[in-house]
């Protein structure tokens, strides 16, 4: 038995993923890097239950979503590095 | 060893403002603080330098106020911003009262312009649908006040200013006697805020609590410091418990949420009930707001005279005693201009503005 598949886009990337998952699996599915900060040092998940706040992406437009705490859905548009 | 031309106690913006002017001016001062520079309301404060229409005394020290920050906007620590203040009239009501407001700022030479409905969104296209229009005020701008309260210190420090770090116990009949068992002898200027019955039990204080909430970083969302006309209601109604659409544009992209006005409480506690209604406010101006991430909410207590303005200058029936104090939400605003009110007082000199409407002998005689 497989999980239905649904399609996002990230960075530009159109990425096949099984529904469920968090965009943070997602990312990594894909092997981006996650985000910079504001020093320019590469952040990537930590904790995956919403507590570090290190996978912070813009996710249909809006800043600062915890990855690792949002859900895939069809059509979503990721941008991780802004 | 232990006498100075002025010992000033407290170490916020406007005890600071206090200490760089003075020792500017050839004194040797003192000045006394426990705990941090800028750690009291000063740090708790949003940094608007803005002025308030509303009473006359008031514009006129904003307004020297505002002039004399002009001094700072270089100085990188500061993060001085001039964003401007917009203020949001939710009705026809509310925008038919502009022009007496835009009056009276210019009569204190505060340029102000109307703004009509399609440009407030032009300006502004995440606020509300439904809106009437706005008034900007294109040369306010916010400041990072802690640091202003250090750069201040570290400027009156470099001229020979000493730094006492104790809690000032009493003033004597010769000066100042601290909780490390050293007086200190000379002019003493009481800047505590919220403390100032300590030393001065003759001057009422109140402490108004206020949260404000701070979300993590969303650049260009909002451009100017946003607030609803009816602001002054809260600011200066007398309700026990008041709130206000009051938005900030941080330089780093994060958005600074207030306000809410509270007496009676003592406690620093954050209220939730006081941040839903504050943050239910700010929604209806700002629905884009529901969706960010807040990373802070804090508290901080804004210190009120009697009459609402400051206490600045001498102390009635006590020669070598001076106070600036009581500066409830425009301490940071005013911070400048008061001390140059009573320094200039102390030192025997015409201030540059009438220092009358702020003479402590108005509330202590």
């Amino acid at each position: 038995m497989s999980a239905a598949r649904l399609t996002i886009d990230i960075n530009g990337h159109a990425l096949e993923v099984a529904e469920g998952i968090s965009v943070a699996a997602a990312i990594a599915i894909l092997g981006l890097p996650f985000r910079r900060s504001v020093g320019g040092q590469w952040r990537a998940p930590l904790c995956g239950m919403g507590v570090c706040f290190e996978c912070r992406v813009r996710i249909d437009g809006l800043a600062q979503q915890r990855a690792c705490m949002t859900i895939v859905r069809a059509g979503m548009q990721v941008c991780t590095d802004d | 060893m232990n006498s100075y031309d002025l010992i000033i106690v407290g170490a916020g913006i406007v005890g600071t403002a206090c200490a760089d002017y003075a020792s500017e001016q050839g004194l040797r001062v003192a000045i006394v603080e426990p705990g941090t520079i800028g750690g009291g309301a000063t740090a708790a404060a949003m940094g608007h330098l803005v002025a308030m229409d509303d009473d006359p005394a008031e514009l006129a020290l904003a307004h020297y106020s505002l002039q004399l920050w002009e001094a700072f906007t270089g100085v990188p620590q500061l993060e001085y911003s001039r964003c401007g203040t917009l203020w949001v009239a939710a009705n026809e009501r509310e925008y038919a009262l502009i022009p007496t407001k835009i009056a009276r700022l210019a009569a204190a030479s505060i340029k102000a312009e109307l703004i009509e409905r399609e440009r407030l969104y032009q300006l502004e296209p995440a606020l509300a649908a439904g809106l009437a229009g706005g008034m900007l005020v294109a040369r306010e701008a916010v400041i990072y006040p802690p640091a202003a309260a250090r750069h201040f210190l570290d400027r009156a420090l470099a001229r020979g200013t000493v730094l006492h770090r104790s809690h000032a116990t009493a003033i004597n009949h010769t000066g100042l006697q601290l909780a490390d068992h050293s007086l200190l002898s000379g002019p003493v200027l009481v800047a505590t805020g919220c403390a100032l019955p300590q030393l001065l039990p003759q001057l009422p204080m109140r402490a108004r609590k206020g949260h404000l909430v701070i979300t993590d970083r969303y650049p260009n969302l909002v451009h100017h410091q946003l607030l609803e006309l009816g602001y002054a209601d809260s600011a200066h109604g007398d309700a026990d418990s008041s709130v206000a659409f009051n938005i900030q544009p941080r330089p780093t992209g994060q958005i600074l949420i207030g306000s809410s006005r509270e007496y009676g409480s003592t406690a620093a506690d954050v209220s939730m009930a006081t941040v839903t209604r504050m943050l239910q406010r700010c929604f209806r101006y700002l629905p884009a707001l529901r969706q960010l991430q807040a990373v802070r909410i804090w508290t901080g207590f804004r210190p009120v005279s009697a009459d609402g303005l400051p206490y600045l200058g001498r102390v009635p029936g006590q020669a070598e005693v001076w106070v600036a104090a009581g500066h409830e939400g425009l301490g940071v605003s005013t911070s400048l201009g008061s001390a140059r009110l009573v320094i200039d007082q102390l030192l025997g000199r015409a201030t540059a503005i009438d220092a009358r409407p702020y003479d402590p002998a108005r509330i202590a005689a």
